[in-house]
């Protein structure tokens, strides 16, 4: 009887402990965001993992079952490290030229939308109303994805 | 930014109701916009085609920093959009609005 192939379900638990540790942690920090290293290294020492295990499966006096299951378990890690990859380095970077944003130097397009109460607010009034009882020296407009 | 002077606005093409739930739920007390037909953020030349829910036509993540007199003093256009603009640019930008 063969001992327990440990390595190949510890490469795919920390494939996807790796990968769903992104959004769900690393992402709160600017330093593990920006770049998602943290968890390109967790990946990496799964892979190794991932390696190990299969070779053991491969070894002679394995079963049949050890095999396929060896693949199936490096399938779905490797197809998950795929799609993380393209996620983050290809679809993230689909975004439109946006050559006709107002640039530095540019005077802000005037506009009015409703906020959170359904009130109908201007750009003008959100630079003109007192902060605290102070004018203020500003805004800053976020423009985010919203839900989804 | 409020104490430096500034206005925090978040823009986006939820609905008030969906902003006023983020909103309470994240704790940020600062005004939040809805564009629903992304008219201003066609305006601002942001919209993502098709990038939302159902395809639905969203904004990009952008940040731009007006002063009062409503010149555009500093803007940030993400590259990837899980990356955004930290907080220390936005200060360090701010500092120059008198």
């Amino acid at each position: 009887m063969k001992r327990f192939n440990w390595q190949i379900w510890a490469g795919f638990l920390l494939t996807f402990g790796g990968l769903l540790s992104f959004p769900l942690f690393f992402v709160r920090f600017p330093s593990t965001r920006d770049f998602p290293w943290a968890n390109l290294l967790l990946v990496a020492l799964a892979i190794v993992l991932l390696v190990i295990g299969l070779k053991r499966a491969f070894q002679r006096g394995r079963s049949k079952i050890a095999k396929v299951m060896a693949c199936v378990l490096t399938t779905l890690s490797v197809a998950a490290i795929g799609l993380f990859l393209w996620s983050f380095f290809i679809l993230a970077k689909q975004l439109p030229p946006s050559r006709g944003a107002p640039q530095v130097g540019q005077k802000a397009p005037e506009f009015t939308l409703t906020d959170t109460s359904e009130k109908q607010v201007m750009l003008s009034e959100l630079l003109s109303t007192p902060i605290n009882g102070v004018k203020p020296k500003g805004a800053l407009l976020v423009f985010y994805r919203g839900y989804w | 930014m409020e104490k430096m002077g500034i206005r925090p606005v978040a823009i986006s093409v939820d609905s008030p109701k969906e902003s006023r739930d983020l909103r309470e739920q994240s704790g940020y007390t600062f005004t939040f916009l809805s564009d629903p037909n992304a008219e201003v953020i066609r305006r601002y030349d942001l919209v993502h085609a098709g990038a939302g829910e159902g395809g639905r036509d969203i904004s990009r993540p952008a940040e731009f920093l007006i002063d009062s007199s409503g010149v555009v003093r500093w803007v940030n256009m993400t590259e990837n959009y899980w990356v955004r603009a930290r907080p220390e640019q936005v200060i360090e930008a701010a500092k120059t609005l008198e």
